[in-house]
């Protein structure tokens, strides 16, 4: 009984994307969708799976992390990076694409297991702002690198091109903070869509297994958990590495929707973290299809109210604010209480009538 | 020689951390929360100081009069509106709304004085001090920002050790429940410790201001995040801890930018804070907490 619960309400998740996908590509085919719209496709699926990820990492295992912009940029320069070596060996930009998108996952997982480590022993506010401190790490040792290929094989410096020392056949693929320019626009809205439902596989997956219960008997009781034999370290780490794989996916996505790929504060630096904690915590801790619906609407938010142009961030921070107070706060949510049970009690005498 | 002045800059750079790290570890010792809009109080100090002194002409001194007074004012105020309806609300639910508040501060100077860079002038008028020979110059900011630090460091230390106020806050943050059944007002508190974080945060806009004298609706964002790392360093809720926390991170951060490489310098001091994390994982002074089944 309750696993047809269950199977209804993951199908419901994935019914919502897959409605999504035919909505937009109804309006897109009668031509009713403004250009703005159609350029705000990708990123909103790039914010989707972001947020889905983040909460496995935050809701599931119930770590706060403040870095996972920088799980993005690893996976955006990795897989941006393949793109740009194999322009001449593999010649379909789909296949090529398709092929980035594994070995940013991969590299991004690897990068999350080997932070994950040393960090994972650390609790609360400290993991926190050690998550932080990696994510701007990592953004900025890709600022100040610089990796170039000619016929002898890589070279790598971390002060100028010239310093690189290429050959007359060299090319120079990582130039600093300019970063990768000139990948091919490979991502499409149906890529995109189909790296969602993937992304909604395998976090609902994970989470209705053993391992996801143990993942979150973690979170719950993490010496409860210990005392009956749960390997912390093993679980942890699997949890933030699956996280830090799918966060890999989005930052490769990212990367071959935009020609240029530079990692910047906006996009890359802390801010980008907590845009996207801001979605898990709205959505709610632990609900999978509340973070994406909420990655959705708050993507949206700004470019809807693009009308009011210079008050449009504002507002956006006045309804975060209002909408945590009016979520969260104790007495809000006595106030809500009340209110439902007088609603109850409203309907009762009602049917009783009837 | 130079190597002593990059240490003096670098001690002075370590001051202005050390003040804005002290407002968030003490709001952290006592209502147990990350103040993220912390850092955007120092730029809202820089800017009340760019109105009265550079649009209005009035004498520097007036400037940072107004900014204490305004940043304490807009301390209390947020902490009334935006944190007090969340006590007893989970700490990522109050983060968050931190962070919308840092968004509001953000977008409202950017509305009133746009994103263009203003240019600060300094409000400290102490010449630059040669020493052997003039080999060595000590510039007029740095004297000034190093003495502030040393006289609010005093200042704090003695306020809360010898004030009934004082004690009073040491008493909410050692325990909230014990503190409330002794008297303690925990709200009036709480409001006394936001003031002192943001009116130290208005003293620090005004010193990093005249430092590096360019102004925008982002100013404060960079150095309120490094003064955070500054007060986790030295173990947050641990008043000498953000002392020490911040002016070894401002040493760090200066040496490396002279000797290693100005791009890297972030990174390295970051990559710092994660090595005496993992060695002590509560900071340099952190109590260490042991969890109780």
């Amino acid at each position: 009984m309750k696993k047809n619960k269950l199977l209804i309400q993951n199908s419901i998740t994935y019914a919502i994307v897959i409605a999504c996908w035919i909505v937009a590509q109804i309006l897109i085919s009668t031509g009713n969708m403004k250009s703005l719209m159609k350029g705000l496709l990708v990123p909103l699926c790039i914010y989707a799976i972001l947020a889905i990820s983040l909460n496995l990492t935050v809701g599931i295992l119930g770590e706060l992390s403040l870095g996972h912009a920088g799980f993005m940029c690893v996976g955006a320069f990795s897989g941006a990076f393949f793109t740009k070596c194999m322009e001449n060996v593999i010649p379909d930009v789909t296949v090529r694409f398709l092929i980035a998108l594994l070995i940013g996952a991969a590299v991004a997982g690897v990068c999350g297991i080997l932070i994950g480590i040393p960090v994972l022993r650390l609790k609360g506010d400290y993991l926190a702002i050690v998550t932080l401190a990696f994510g701007e790490i990592i953004k900025n040792l890709i600022n100040a690198m610089y990796v170039g290929k000619d016929a002898s094989g890589f070279h790598f410096s971390i002060k100028d091109s010239l310093s690189l020392g290429l050959d007359d056949t060299g090319v120079v693929i990582i130039k600093g903070a300019q970063g990768i320019t000139g990948t091919p626009k490979a991502a499409t809205f149906t890529i995109a869509i189909i790296l969602v439902l993937l992304t909604l596989f395998i976090t609902l997956n994970l989470i209705n297994s053993r391992t996801g219960r143990a993942i979150m008997s973690i979170r719950d009781n993490r010496i409860a958990a210990e005392s009956v034999g749960i390997n912390i370290t093993k679980y942890k780490l699997m949890a933030f590495s699956i996280s830090a794989a799918l966060a890999g996916v989005a930052g490769v996505l990212y990367a071959h929707n935009l020609s240029s790929l530079a990692a910047t504060p906006k996009n890359f630096g802390y801010n980008m973290s907590i845009m996207i904690l801001v979605f898990v915590v709205l959505g709610g801790l632990g609900n999978i299809r509340g973070s994406m619906i909420a990655a959705v609407v708050l993507t949206m938010l700004p470019e809807l109210l693009r009308g009011l142009n210079d008050y449009r961030m504002l507002i956006y921070a006045v309804v975060l604010i209002v909408m945590m107070l009016f979520n969260s706060s104790p007495k809000a949510i006595e106030m809500r209480s009340v209110f439902m049970d007088r609603l109850k009690s409203k309907k009762k005498p009602a049917k009783e009538a009837a | 020689m130079s190597f002593l002045s990059y240490l003096i800059n670098g001690i002075s750079l370590g001051s202005i951390y050390a003040i804005i790290a002290l407002g968030y570890t003490m709001v952290y010792g006592i209502a147990r929360m990350l103040n993220f809009a912390h850092g955007d109080i120092i730029m809202v100090g820089g800017f009340v100081i760019f109105t009265i002194v550079s649009t209005l002409s009035l004498p520097p001194m007036l400037g940072i009069l107004a900014a204490v007074a305004a940043c304490t004012l807009l301390g209390v105020v947020i902490e009334r509106v935006a944190y007090k309806p969340l006590r007893g609300a989970s700490s990522l639910a109050v983060l968050i709304t931190a962070i919308g508040v840092s968004y509001l501060l953000q977008n409202v100077a950017l509305l009133i004085f746009g994103s263009n860079a203003r240019q600060f002038t300094s409000v400290v008028n102490v010449p630059n001090l040669k020493l052997a020979g003039g080999a060595l110059s000590i510039s007029g900011v740095t004297m000034v920002t190093i003495a502030s630090c040393i006289v609010i460091m005093v200042g704090l230390t003695t306020f809360i050790n010898k004030t009934k106020i004082g004690q009073a806050m040491l008493a909410v943050s050692e325990d909230t429940g014990a503190a409330t059944l002794m008297g303690i007002d925990v709200n009036k508190t709480i409001s006394v410790t936001f003031a002192i974080g943001s009116a130290l945060a208005a003293i620090a806009g005004a010193l990093l201001c005249s430092t590096y004298p360019s102004l925008t609706p982002y100013t404060g964002s960079m150095p309120g995040i490094k003064a955070f790392v500054a007060a986790v360093f030295g173990g947050i809720g641990s008043i000498p801890g953000a002392m020490i926390g911040g002016i070894l991170l401002g040493i760090i951060e200066n040496l490396s930018k002279a000797y290693i490489s100005s791009q890297l310098s972030d990174a390295i001091v970051f990559a710092v804070l994660i090595v005496v994390l993992l060695v002590r994982p509560t900071g340099i002074l952190g109590k260490k907490i042991t969890e109780k089944v």
